[in-house]
């Protein structure tokens, strides 16, 4: 077996069994420190999915994983007021089931995305970078200054949503949720980047003039990663909002969308697990460094600098070797 | 509505305006002459609002105050050059963003060490606090019309600068040819620490000058930067009078738009919620311009192709 | 005779005061070896850049395969036949030299937003990938790193993904660039047998493999076609000798 296949297999184990231990010696804590880390790498995974084969540098994926925390709120708060969220020219109501609210999650951060992308791609490099952090700062500012659902305070939702046959609020069984989504969407992306839509879309990065060259655009190419991507991380987001029973503008905000690049670095670009490394190293440093000091962001930043200065391939790098893996 | 809230409000939009110049400029310098994006130029700005509000307070001295500003984040600009950024030159943007984010990690949370997370305050010097006398009865904050006269002035110097003085030369030279600067047997290195400490003190200039009207805290640089990135997009990255235009633009529309849009709703809604509309539509509004922008002229509208 | 397959009518740029392309008229006939020489700055890329699709003409237009595609997008004229290759290697250097290859046949068979099947394990792409390898002479190199490979095997490389695109016309810029003797030898047999799969429009430096291989030979100087014709009539025309040749024997002294 591959090094990369072997850590990849011993990452998804650990993910298994640390909070099974935690379980079995009773630390909610602990498990639901897990159950950030797997919702961060789906983010992770999401962001990857454009930056990692697509060569996408998204500072704008705050807007995602906020649109699918504030679906998740949304529905959420209409069903626990008993209010309908339209009534004109339907009917519509909130809910507290969790697959519709993965669906609207999913589908409402994939339109944004949709659009965000049509505009940002007729640009490329800095500019592209700057528009998108410059769109996830509007919903920021918008989500804060919209009055309905909390403004600034965001909204609390008392009851987690539920599964059917599943009790939510136990810990385990929600990360179990979490950690099954987390697979599925890796299994989903793997195939997806091994794919005839992978390989064309790796190539546009690579050579945009050669996608054009073998009669393909690259623009309807970085689209379509960008609006998958963003769905990817808008599911993360109404999982995340779930875990805390919690939205607010702080999801749209820029540390959020440095954040999720982050994980991706940490872990190493271009692996389809990286971000899985990256999302669980980060809450591994935010829990020891933030037991050290209250400042633990400065050890962060001078990691960061380090491993973008002198590791560039993120933990895979250092473990697997430099060379992402194409066959 | 009156005439005169209508001239004020343009007033505070170029004012607001002016400011985002002041950081736009030097990240279109930096893009433009060593193609790097900074996002810790924020960073810089809050460099120059703490480094103020702390002379102010040591001396009560305003200018002082300023001229700590500019020196503040000049120096911390020639140190984050020479030991980080200088690495990042030959980088792609990927890394120039995740180093210069490591960066900002590092400053804010420095600074709330050193000074807590509680808002500093920086007073405005009495000798421009108060009011003036403006053509048609109108009443202005000499302190913002001040900013204004001083933002436009430091434009027309950079303008000077680059179309007149030797630095200005190599910085156009810079722009249009990386190699060619080399071959002119300039020496590129003080060249790039050069233009990074100017933009540096421009941003670090703009948080003083901002630090007087709002409070002086962790993370007041970053709202600013991402709008002077809107700003650069669409005036076009590298161009000064694009971030001039851009900055004037931005702040306008900003201003004006919260202004306008709710008594717009007014005109046929109950008051309440033409407010509550008007203003989160007012929050989105330059982005809305950015998009048009994008729309018609992707690369900005003063930026090159 | 039949319709030439690419007919350029009358093309017009201008970037500012330089005038690039100056009415330039030519075409490409079936099962001809098209030449376009001239010297530096005269317009050549130009000229290419407008044929597919990276640069809108001022004036003129493109016809290929009887259709006016002046304002299709290279992609479009690419999906039509129209298989160029780089002047500098333009590939995937972080992809294998087979997955360049299946990235051509993919890109001409279309069905690229697919998500789920391997596209390595695509027979049909497989096998006219290995095809087109087979026919440059690479086959043994499928599963080298396209980085890995040296400048004549990506050369070799540029003119397999071209023969993946159901190519109808292929436009080929300075395929001997750096090759040395002996690879100039084995291209260039192996484009004398390839024009009767489909005709080549060779933009080229080398004055000895444009003479041993062209059908015709256009000469432009300037942003001009000053002269069209056989490989006697060129060598023959004085206009050219002056404007171009001379030149030419003057750089190859120096």
């Amino acid at each position: 077996m591959r090094r990369e296949t072997m850590l990849n297999a011993t990452l998804m184990l650990i993910l298994l069994g640390f909070p099974l231990w935690a379980w079995s010696v009773d630390e909610p804590f602990l498990i639901t420190l897990s159950t950030r880390a797997v919702i961060f790498a789906i983010a992770g995974v999401g962001l990857n999915f454009a930056l990692g084969i697509g060569g996408l540098v998204s500072l704008g994926h705050a807007a995602f994983f906020g649109i699918g925390g504030y679906a998740m709120g949304i529905l959420a708060y209409h069903a626990q007021t008993y209010t309908a969220l339209a009534e004109w020219p339907v009917l519509i109501e909130g809910t507290k089931s969790m697959p519709v609210i993965w669906i609207v999650a999913i589908v409402a951060s994939a339109l944004v995305a949709l659009g965000m992308g049509a505009l940002s791609l007729r640009t490329t490099g800095v500019y592209f970078i700057m528009i998108t952090l410059a769109f996830a700062q509007m919903f920021f500012y918008f989500t804060i200054s919209w009055p309905t659902y909390g403004g600034e305070d965001g909204l609390s939702i008392y009851v987690r949503n539920g599964f059917p046959g599943l009790n939510t609020m136990d810990p385990i069984q929600f990360y179990a949720i979490c950690y099954a989504w987390l697979v599925v969407v890796l299994f989903l992306v793997h195939r997806a980047a091994k794919a005839p839509f992978g390989l064309m879309l790796s190539a546009a990065r690579q050579n945009g003039a050669r996608v054009q060259a073998v009669g393909q655009v690259p623009y309807r190419l970085y689209l379509v990663a960008f609006t998958i991507s963003g769905a990817i991380t808008g599911l993360a987001g109404a999982l995340f909002a779930d875990l805390n029973r919690f939205v607010s503008p702080t999801m749209f905000s820029w540390q959020t969308s440095g954040e999720i690049m982050v994980f991706v670095i940490l872990g190493g670009v271009g692996r389809i697990f990286g971000p899985v490394a990256g999302a669980a190293l980060f809450i591994l440093l935010e829990h020891v460094l933030g037991g050290l000091s209250e400042y633990w962001h400065v050890y962060l930043g001078a990691i960061l600098l380090g491993v973008v200065l002198f590791a560039r391939g993120g933990l895979f790098g250092l473990i697997a070797g430099r060379e992402v893996a194409h066959d | 509505m009156s005439t005169v809230l209508l001239i004020e409000q343009t007033l505070n939009g170029l004012q607001f305006g002016v400011m985002l110049f002041l950081m736009a400029a030097g990240l279109t310098l930096i893009f433009g002459v060593m193609g790097l994006i900074n996002l810790a130029h924020g960073s810089l700005y809050m460099v120059g609002a703490f480094a103020a509000a702390g002379v102010a307070a040591a001396t009560g001295s305003f200018l002082l105050a300023l001229i700590a500003s500019l020196v503040a984040a000049a120096i911390a600009g020639v140190i984050v050059e020479m030991t980080v950024i200088r690495r990042l030159y030959d980088r792609d943007h990927l890394d120039q963003v995740l180093a210069t984010f490591a960066l900002i990690l590092i400053f804010s949370e420095g600074t709330r060490w050193v000074f807590g997370s509680f808002p500093l305050f920086l007073d405005k010097p009495a000798w421009l606090s108060g009011t003036v006398m403006l053509p048609f009865g109108i009443e202005y904050s000499l302190y913002r019309l001040t900013i204004i006269l001083v933002g436009l002035a430091v434009a027309a110097g950079l303008f000077w600068m680059i179309a007149r003085t030797r630095i200005g030369i190599q910085i156009r030279a810079g722009e249009n040819d990386r190699e060619m600067i080399g071959a002119l047997g300039v020496n590129i290195s003080r060249l790039y620490t050069l233009v990074f400490a100017l933009g540096a003190a421009l941003a670090g200039f703009a948080g003083a000058l901002i630090g007087a009207i709002q409070s002086v805290q962790v993370g007041m640089g970053e709202p600013v930067l991402i709008l002077a990135f809107v700003v650069i997009v669409i005036g076009g990255i590298g161009s000064i009078k694009g971030a001039l235009v851009g900055a004037v633009l931005v702040g306008l529309t900003d201003t004006l738009g919260r202004l306008l849009l709710p008594q717009l709703f007014g005109l046929f809604m109950d008051p309440s919620a033409a407010t509550t509309v008007g203003a989160s539509l007012a929050s989105m509004a330059i982005y809305v311009l950015m998009a048009g922008v994008l729309l018609f002229k992707p690369s900005g509208l003063f930026g090159g192709a | 005779m039949t319709e030439p397959i690419l007919k350029v009518e009358g093309i017009s740029k201008a970037f500012g005061a330089l005038q690039a392309s100056k009415g330039i008229t030519l075409d490409l006939r079936q099962g001809e070896i098209h030449a376009l020489i001239g010297p530096n700055g005269a317009g050549k890329s130009t000229l290419i850049q407008q044929i597919t699709g990276g640069l809108a003409p001022d004036a003129g237009r493109v016809v290929f395969g009887g259709q006016d595609v002046t304002t299709y997008s290279t992609a479009a004229r690419a999906r039509l036949g129209m298989a160029r290759t780089f002047q500098i290697s333009s590939l995937a250097m972080e992809y294998t030299v087979l997955q360049n290859v299946v990235l051509g046949a993919l890109g001409a068979r279309g069905g690229v937003f697919r998500f789920f099947r391997p596209v390595m394990k695509d027979k049909a792409l497989l096998a006219v990938a290995r095809d087109a390898l087979a026919q440059v002479g690479l086959e043994e190199f499928e599963r080298f790193r396209t980085s890995e490979l040296s400048h004549g095997q990506r050369r070799q490389l540029e003119v397999a993904v071209a023969l993946t695109l159901k190519p109808r016309a292929f436009l080929m810029d300075e395929p001997m660039a750096g090759l040395g003797a002996e690879g100039t030898q084995r291209l260039m047999g192996f484009l004398d047998g390839l024009r009767a799969q489909a005709p080549i429009l060779l933009v080229e430096h080398d004055m000895d493999a444009v003479f041993a291989l062209a059908d015709r030979i256009s000469v432009l100087v300037y942003g001009e076609i000053i002269a069209t014709g056989t490989v006697e009539d060129i060598r023959a025309n004085p206009l050219v000798r002056s404007a171009y040749l001379g030149e030419e024997d003057a750089e190859g002294v120096a």
